[in-house]
């Protein structure tokens, strides 16, 4: 929340490595994690005569991300973007300027509010520096080592229209956005790899304005919680500033984690030129109509449209807890699994809840789970063969082992609760408490708890509350 | 192209020049500056811009990894070398 009177306007910077097997402009391999400098050539090293020519494949992967964000797909230039730093051994990085291959474009969050997408361009990567003395940072440091590994790295930059209006907002869209990535097949939106990366602008003015204040640039933001925890701060800060009669500077700061705080790196006074100017190794690119549409062929439905089709499929029958529920599903890639659910008959609340929570929890494993053994699993529960907490258990060995729901709950003794013995149980519980199973007859439900409480005891824990108040109906209907 | 707009130039380039030589090239720039505000003087509205002098698009390769070059090798060149990597001086400042 900003503080009361104030509204921040944000845009933020996406930019994304893309799930190619090589580099933007050169053949060597496009991998996280290798041996420093194993993964380098004549190209990605700006050595002289070197030529660079373009990834066909980080092209698709360009188009697929502006189809996915509805945007124009237009013809592209590259240019050099000239400057002096160790992370590029050609001192320049090939980026596209003014004519991006994807503009105008809009994103829709989980509550339907859209963002607009200004342009997603393709340039290559930098390598990766790291200082070496005074703790790691950067004014401190004694010298510096570079891995040109990731020089070269294709990379998409979404740029959004200055259309987020907090901090939440921009968590989301964020996080809709990685969905998106991810879903288009283009990337592993892996922020904590930085396969992902956001920087945010923001700005703050008085509530019903629509001036734009002076904005300042947050970096090193590396996870979707710093992200929401920096503009807040940012927000906070510049109101601060304005509040007490000062004027916010334009300015790149940096996010610091573990004080909490952002800080003035550079002020955008002297700011970078950097002499852009067509690339004159690399031919426009324009891509006519069937190789556009051999890029997106096989492309899923994005997060907002399977959003909606879970919807549809839950009938009426989910709350507003319900949709975070299915915004979480989608997001975690587990919404295929609620949909086989609910088709094989298991009650849609039931199936949307125990995926987005437990199953939930371990989405990775989830998702590698043999969606008939899911089903499987959770229709012991809606049958009232297993308990919830039974079901978790049950699960979480199914995660964690694999093999049958019916057996492990079988080899976890649940399996004892079977009908014929859970109506035995009930019985004797019944017969034992005349007095209480009259007024339950009689109506009184609230003995129901009564009742499960001791079945429960009878067979430690193994009963079903639910199969349990079905036996109870069922005694006391023919009673 | 005045005195400064050359130096300006010449320390983006990281190229450093003398007082003589700075009004040599802002002289010799001016120059090249005239011709092209001779140039961009023609009407060309209702010509395409050429992107390229050569007119091909969409040269493209197909994404299948090449050997990358041995690592001993290239560090060999570099002059100072540090845990596989590169060894540079301390650096002032972000990243652009
Ligand atoms: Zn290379």
């Amino acid at each position: 929340m900003s503080p009361a009177g104030w509204e921040a306007v944000i845009g933020l910077e996406v930019h994304c490595e893309l799930l190619t097997a090589t580099k933007l402009f050169c053949g060597c391999r496009n991998a996280f994690g290798d041996e420093p400098n194993t993964n380098v050539c004549p190209v990605c090293l700006g050595l002289p005569g070197s030529l660079p020519v373009l990834n066909e494949r980080a092209v698709e992967f360009a188009m697929r991300i502006g189809t996915a964000l509805n945007c124009e797909i237009r013809p592209s230039v590259f240019h050099r973007k000239n400057y002096f730093y160790p992370d590029m051994p050609k001192d320049y990085q090939i980026s596209q300027y003014d004519e991006p291959i994807n503009v105008d474009g809009w994103l829709e969050l989980p509550d339907s509010t859209r963002v607009g997408i200004v342009r997603a361009h393709i340039e290559e990567d930098t390598g990766k520096t790291t200082h070496v003395g005074g703790g790691g940072r950067i004014h401190d440091a004694a010298h510096a080592l570079v891995d040109y590994n990731r020089a070269g790295v294709p990379l998409v930059e979404i740029v959004s229209a200055p259309d987020i209006r907090s901090a939440d907002q921009a968590r989301l869209y964020a996080a809709e956005l990685r969905a998106i990535l991810v879903a288009s097949g283009a990337s592993d939106g892996r922020m904590e790899e930085g396969s992902m990366r956001v920087d945010a602008n923001v700005s703050v003015r008085r509530y019903g304005s629509d001036e734009m204040g002076t904005r300042c640039e947050v970096k090193n933001l590396n996870s979707l919680r710093s992200l929401g925890r920096a503009i807040e701060h940012e927000i906070g800060r510049q109101v601060a500033v304005v509040e007490s009669g000062g004027a916010v500077a334009q300015q790149t700061r940096h996010w610091d984690e573990a004080k909490g705080v952002t800080v003035a790196l550079r002020s955008k006074e002297e700011a970078f030129d950097y002499r852009y100017f067509p690339e004159p190794d690399l031919v426009p690119l324009a891509p006519d109509r069937s190789f556009r549409q051999r890029a997106v062929a096989g492309m899923g439905p994005m997060p907002a449209e399977r959003r909606r089709r879970l919807v549809a499929l839950l009938a009426g029958e989910v709350s507003a807890s319900g949709l975070d529920q299915v915004a979480t599903v989608v997001e975690l890639d587990l919404d295929g699994l609620v949909a086989a659910a609910i088709e094989a008959g298991i009650g849609p609340a039931l199936a949307l809840a125990r995926t987005a929570n437990e199953a939930a929890a371990d989405a990775e494993g989830t998702r590698h789970l043999d969606p008939g053994a899911y089903v499987k699993w959770l229709r012991m529960e809606n049958d009232g063969i297993l308990s919830a907490t039974q079901a978790k258990a049950v699960l979480a060995e199914l995660l964690d082992r694999g093999g049958d729901p019916a057996e492990i709950a079988a080899a976890k003794g649940f399996e004892a609760m079977a009908e014929d013995s859970l109506v035995a149980v009930v019985g004797e519980v019944v017969t034992r408490s005349p007095a209480e199973w009259e007024r339950y007859c009689q109506g009184d439900e609230k003995l129901a708890q009564f009742f499960i409480g001791q079945v429960m005891k009878a067979t430690r824990g193994k009963a079903s509350g639910k199969a349990v108040v079905a036996e109870l109906k069922r005694l006391s209907a023919g009673a | 192209m005045t005195r400064e707009d050359a130096a300006y130039v010449a320390r983006l380039a990281r190229i450093d020049l003398t007082a003589d030589e700075l009004d040599l090239y802002a002289g010799q720039l001016a120059a090249v500056l005239d011709h092209a505000a001779q140039v961009a003087a023609v009407d060309t509205s209702g010509v395409a811009p050429t992107a390229h002098p050569i007119p091909l698009s969409n040269v493209l390769r197909p994404d299948e990894p090449r050997g990358s070059l041995d690592r001993g090798e290239v560090l060999a060149q570099a002059p100072a070398v540090e845990d596989g990597r590169f060894r540079v001086p301390r650096i002032m400042g972000e990243a652009p």
